[in-house]
Formats: structure tokens, C-alpha cells, sequence
């Protein structure tokens, strides 16, 4: 005991100072070491980087048009209008009608939400039967469906024209939001599978034994304890077929393009001036809803990538 | 005994590898019977088996003279009680129990009569409103045991459901599984490879070795009269001791030799002719060993202490003879100094001999 005392130089210093338990030697500086300047510096310098084309637009969008003829892109803007974002929604000019990005918003609305409620429900299916119920022919099935996701796009669009034209839906928003549900299948079953798989097997065994049968299984056990995978597989979907320009270009005719489409309308249609406050508010108009849905979900899609990967 | 399961030639093989070869096995009805095997052995596959969450590549499985083989798990009257517990995590402890019920389209008065029951029998019932992660791994396996338990089932099978609980608490709930089944009387199938769990639960334990039961005995067979030495070697801690040697005739009896040392057989009950010259193994249990400190004995029989392992009731010594390392088991109040020298002789009568080459009891 005595040898452990003469150790600790601070010993009858802060016997006499305090109580016995409370902590004592050098508390380590906090100030701004050589080592945290760096460190704040870099992280300080990479987030204007990502968020200066952002104060930008966002200025720019707040301007008139007088004041940004000017030139000076960083200023903040003298007198704040919100006129160009009224104009984006409601009365930019796309070449043939001239009602903004409001039509095309309600379009990629009417594709995003069907196509990600089907493409989820139909893969945690596949997910779940993959996982858990060993059918004959599983492999083979999931090796197919992950070779599909490594196919490019772009080698299926003709052979998907011709299949929606056959089937008479070519151009509709129920061609586009099938196809969307397709594409989406290979990368959400795999999250879905592994997800399920990471779940411990015996639970499955006990509800079996409890006499549930598939669909049981898969609403009263699998499906609530499933939220956080749910929410990545959500959040993945909206935003990839939201943010999608080329299915919807292609498989749709001009009245149901996506906003995406709709922005691109606006934004490169050539005729008189380029309206650059307009373009900024419908370029963010466009993007604040996969934004919204990272900001509100964020938290919950960290938790449901962490859970899927801890088993693959 | 009337049969309340019965597995005939049953064989399951993942791809090539054969978890089971024509296994046979029938348990009596409100029989204890243990499946005690090191992991991997295919005595939790014997189970899933059994439960129906496997299905077999052949043989037949009967439960209650009922051939189930091709049953699904819920129609063969069972009940499974799992290692990780296997709670529903969303669901309260009530409906943990009453799930399977519900499932089953009982009426409402009926689950709450059985959930009532089953939650006194197990003393969950101040539990009943909690979900499962608030309860400690000990309730956790009792509410996973009432599971089985409102379902009113034939056969109770049980997956290691201790080996996830501390030591304290796996004694605890070792003695209330045996005093469940005292009162219930149900057939039990408990698979562990827990030697302790399976000697003190079992009406009969099944040792079993790469999918093949080695020896189906009571305990106490199991204990003395290990079949072969892999029996006699997997069960009792410290392991038995083994001496390999030789058997010889000294005046018109059989006697075991090791390196030069006899040791008389008489009171060994052997069932096969020992003709000199036999290779034999000898195996004798710690505690069958007796040892005497004074060095009275024969000169050859003399061994000195090279360890002591005082374990409060019992006291461990390994001790050195002629080339061979001998663990011994002595009363807690007989201490002996390392080097000491004493005298040991065996106590023949609750001794093993086995064949060297095949292993086999003699």
C-alpha cells in the first residue's frame, strides 16, 4: 500500500484538497494547440467548399435581376425579393406551357410515392422469403438478382421501351413507376435479405413453433423490428427516383415529366434571357425534397446502415 | 414404457456432409432424456429435427405413435425453449406468451386462463406487463419456458437454454426445470453440453459423437459404466484417469500391467475372456483412487504429489507414477505437501477396462 501512495505525487495534495474520490493530476489543455488548429482548419475548409455553391444559389435566388447583372456572386442581396421562386413554381416558361415546376412536381410525386411503397413492400418480401424460408432455388434466385444490379442502365432502355410498348403503357406514369419498381428491386432485396439475416434465426424458429405461418411471421415478428432498414431502403428510393432524370425522360411523355425533367426545361430553355434567379430557386425548389427527407430520417438511416452491415 | 417419441433411422446431411446416419432413438413417455455432446456432435440438429425446423434426408420421426415426419412444427405437440431465448423483442411479456395462442384462433378466456397459469407456475407474473429487454437473462428464460408451457404441448424441447445465464443463475434454474418436470410430467428433451446439467436432470442421457449416439443410459451407468472411452473420458471433471498396458497371469489370474507395475483386477467385473498379453486401458475415476501417505504399501505402488488443487469439499492431487500422471480426488481435509510420497491402489470394483484398439469396454 505504501509503495502505490509514493507513486502518485498528487496524492497528498489532493488529500488535502477535496474529498478522497475526487480526480486528480494535470487536467490536458484545451486550447488551440498547433495540432487543433489544423484539424479545425481542414474541417472548417472542407465544409465552405460544400456549402459556398450552396450560399450562393441560395443568395442568387433571393436577387432581382438588375442586381445580378452586376457580377458580384457572393454579395447578399440588397433587397430581398421572392418573386423567382413564385416564378419557378408557378409561371417559368418549359418551351410549350409556361405553368413552372408545379406540374412537374405533382408528377414526380405521383412516381415516387407508388414506385417507392411497391418496390419496399415487394423487396422485404423477397428479403425476408430469401432470409429465412430456404426455398429450393434460393441461390440461384438472389445470384440473378445481384447480377442485375451490376447491369448498366442504359443496356436495358430500348429492350424496356419495346416491353412497355408491347404491354401498351409506354409513356404512362404506371410504365415509368414499374420501371423504376424493377430497378429498384436488386439493390433494396439484398439490404432487405441481409437485414433479415442479421436478425437471430431463432426467433424465426419460435414463431414457427408458435404455429405462425409466412405472412404471419413476416407482419407480427419481422416487419416491427425492421423500422430502421425500412427507413434506409425509404430514403435510398425517394431520393434516387426523385433525384432520376433518365427513366423519366424516356419512358414518359412530356405532360408527366419529373420535376428533374422539368428543371432541366427550364433551366436550358434558350429563348430571351437566362433568368439565373429563377434557375437557382427551381434548382433548389427541386432538390429541398430528398433534403427534407435526409434531414427529418437522418438519424434513424445511420442506425439502419450500421445494423444491415454488421452481417452481409 | 409406452414411447412418446420415437426416431427411426433418421439421417440429415447438409450437402455431402452427413449431420446424422441412421440414428434411432425412442424416449418413453414423461422420460428426462438429455442429448449431451461436445458442439458439433448433431445433437441440436437431432432437436431441430425433432421440432420440425429441419427436415430430415430419411428415416421417420413419431411422437405419440403419430408419424410427424412431414408435420409442420406447430401440429406435432411441441414446445421449445431456445438458447438465446428468442423473445419477441416488441411484444410484452404477455404477449410473448400468448402469441402462439392467438395464432391458434383460441378464445380470449381460454389464453387468459393458460397465460395466468403458466405465469404462476414460473413466477413471471409481476413480469407480465414488461417487454423483454427490461427483464434479466434469468426471467427472460423462464417467460421463454412459459411459452412452451401455455401451449399445453406433449413434448418440451429444450435448445442449451442455461449456457447464456451466469453460473449462480444456471444452478438456480437447473433445480426449477427438474422440479417443472416433477410436476408437469411431461416428456422432456434437453440438448447441452453441459455434463453437470445433463447428470443432474436426466432420467437417460444420449452421448453423442459425430451424429452417432455413443452410449443411452441412466446418469449412474453413464458415471461407472461408461460404454467406451470417449463416454468415459467426456464425462466426470477432472477426466477420468487412463493408463494403457498390458494384461498378465500371475498366479492364475489376470492382472493389469503398466510400465512395469501390476495391479491386481479382482473385483472387476469384466464381460470378455482377458487372456494374457491383451493390450488393455485401464481407466479409474479420481475419486476411485485411494492413496495412503504412511507409504505402507508395495514399493512398486508409490507416487509422489506433484500438485495439490485445494477445491473446498474435495481436494485435487495430480500425482506421478511410473510415467504416467494420475489426478486424484481426496477429502477437503486431507492436505497433502507437494512431494510427498504415498502408496495408491484402485478401486477395481468401480474401475473401466477397455480394449486399446477399438476402445470398447471390456
Amino acid at each position: 500500500m505504501a509503495e502505490t501512495v509514493s507513486l502518485k505525487p498528487g496524492a497528498a495534495l489532493a488529500a488535502t484538497a477535496g474529498p478522497p474520490s475526487e480526480p486528480w493530476g494535470r487536467k490536458p489543455r484545451r486550447t488551440l494547440s498547433r495540432r487543433n488548429i489544423m484539424l479545425y482548419g481542414t474541417l472548417l475548409v472542407a465544409a465552405l467548399y460544400y456549402l459556398l455553391p450552396l450560399y450562393v444559389m441560395v443568395v442568387t435566388s433571393l436577387k432581382g435581376m438588375p442586381e445580378i447583372r452586376l457580377g458580384n456572386i457572393f454579395s447578399p442581396p440588397v433587397e430581398v425579393t421572392f418573386e423567382p421562386w413564385a416564378k419557378a413554381w408557378a409561371t417559368a416558361c418549359t418551351g410549350l406551357n409556361c405553368d413552372g415546376l408545379s406540374r412537374g412536381f405533382w408528377n414526380s410525386v405521383r412516381i415516387t410515392v407508388p414506385s417507392t411503397l411497391i418496390s419496399i413492400l415487394v423487396a422485404s418480401v423477397n428479403g425476408y422469403a430469401l432470409a429465412n424460408w430456404k426455398f429450393k432455388g434460393a441461390d440461384l434466385f438472389f445470384t440473378i438478382l445481384i447480377i442485375g444490379a451490376f447491369i448498366p442502365y442504359q443496356v436495358m432502355i430500348y429492350p424496356i421501351v419495346i416491353v412497355l410498348r408491347e404491354m401498351g403503357i409506354y409513356g404512362t406514369l404506371t410504365g415509368l413507376v414499374i420501371v423504376h419498381t424493377i430497378f429498384g428491386m436488386p439493390i433494396l432485396t439484398l439490404l432487405f435479405r441481409n437485414y433479415f439475416s442479421s436478425l437471430p434465426e431463432e426467433l424465426f424458429k419460435a414463431a414457427r413453433i408458435d404455429g405462425a405461418g409466412f405472412w404471419q411471421i413476416y407482419f407480427r415478428i419481422m416487419l416491427p423490428m425492421s423500422l430502421p432498414i425500412f427507413v434506409v431502403a425509404m430514403i435510398l428510393q425517394i431520393t434516387g427516383i426523385w433525384n432520376d432524370f433518365l427513366f423519366g425522360v424516356v419512358f414518359t411523355r412530356p405532360e408527366y415529366y419529373p420535376m428533374t425533367v422539368q428543371l432541366n426545361n427550364i433551366v436550358n430553355s434558350v429563348q430571351g434571357v437566362k433568368e439565373y434567379n429563377v434557375n437557382m430557386a427551381a434548382t433548389l425548389l427541386t432538390g429541398a425534397v430528398p433534403l427534407i427527407v435526409y434531414f427529418v430520417s437522418g438519424r434513424l438511416f445511420v442506425r439502419g446502415i450500421a445494423a444491415g452491415a454488421v452481417k452481409g | 414404457m409406452q414411447k412418446s417419441v420415437s426416431i427411426k433411422d433418421l439421417s440429415l446431411s447438409f450437402g455431402a456432409v452427413n449431420v446424422l446416419e441412421n440414428l434411432n432413438l425412442d424416449i418413453g413417455e414423461g422420460e428426462f432424456l438429455v442429448l449431451l455432446g461436445s458442439s458439433g456432435c448433431g445433437k441440436s440438429t437431432l432437436l431441430n429435427c425433432i421440432a420440425g425446423l429441419l427436415e430430415p434426408t430419411g428415416g421417420q420421426i413419431f411422437i405419440k405413435d403419430r408419424n410427424v415426419t412431414w408435420e409442420e412444427p406447430k401440429d406435432r405437440g411441441i414446445g421449445m425453449v431456445f438458447q438465446s431465448y428468442a423473445l419477441y423483442p416488441q411484444m410484452t411479456v404477455e404477449k410473448n406468451l400468448s402469441f402462439g395462442l392467438q395464432v391458434a384462433r383460441m378464445p380470449r378466456a381460454e389464453i387468459d386462463k393458460r397465460v395466468a397459469r403458466a405465469s404462476e407456475i414460473l413466477q413471471i407474473g409481476p413480469l407480465l406487463k414488461r417487454k423483454p429487454s427490461e427483464l434479466s437473462g434469468g426471467q427472460r428464460q423462464r417467460v421463454a419456458i412459459g411459452r412452451a408451457l401455455v401451449r399445453d404441448v406433449d413434448v418440451f424441447l429444450f435448445d442449451e437454454p442455461l449456457s447464456n445465464l451466469d453460473a449462480k443463475l444456471r444452478s438456480e434454474l437447473r433445480v426449477e426445470i427438474k422440479r417443472l418436470h416433477q410436476s408437469l410430467k411431461n416428456t422432456m428433451i434437453y440438448v447441452t453440453h453441459d455434463q453437470i446439467e445433463a447428470l443432474t436432470l436426466a432420467d437417460r442421457i444420449a452421448i453423442m459423437k459425430s451424429g452417432v449416439i455413443q452410449q443411452l443410459a441412466d446418469p449412474n451407468t453413464i458415471y461407472n459404466a461408461p460404454k467406451n472411452m470417449f463416454v468415459a473420458g467426456f464425462i466426470g471433471s477432472p477426466s477420468m484417469n487412463f493408463l494403457r498396458g498390458e494384461i498378465v497371469e500371475k498366479g492364475g489370474k489376470p492382472v493389469f500391467s503398466t510400465n512395469g507395475v501390476d495391479f491386481p483386477l479382482d473385483g472387476y467385473a469384466a464381460g470378455e475372456a482377458l487372456p494374457a498379453g491383451r493390450k488393455v486401458v485401464l481407466g479409474v475415476r479420481p475419486e476411485h483412487v485411494k492413496v495412503d501417505e504412511d507409504g505402507a504399501g508395495a514399493k512398486a505402488h508409490q507416487a509422489s504429489v506433484d500438485i495439490e488443487e485445494p477445491m473446498g469439499a474435495d481436494n485435487l492431487l495430480w500425482l506421478e507414477h511410473a510415467g504416467h500422471t494420475l489426478a486424484v480426488r481426496v477429502a477437503g481435509n486431507r492436505r497433502f505437501a507437494p512431494g510427498t510420497a504415498v502408496s495408491l491402489s484402485f478401486d477395481m470394483g468401480l474401475a473401466s477396462l477397455f480394449d486399446a484398439g477399438t476402445e470398447e469396454r471390456i
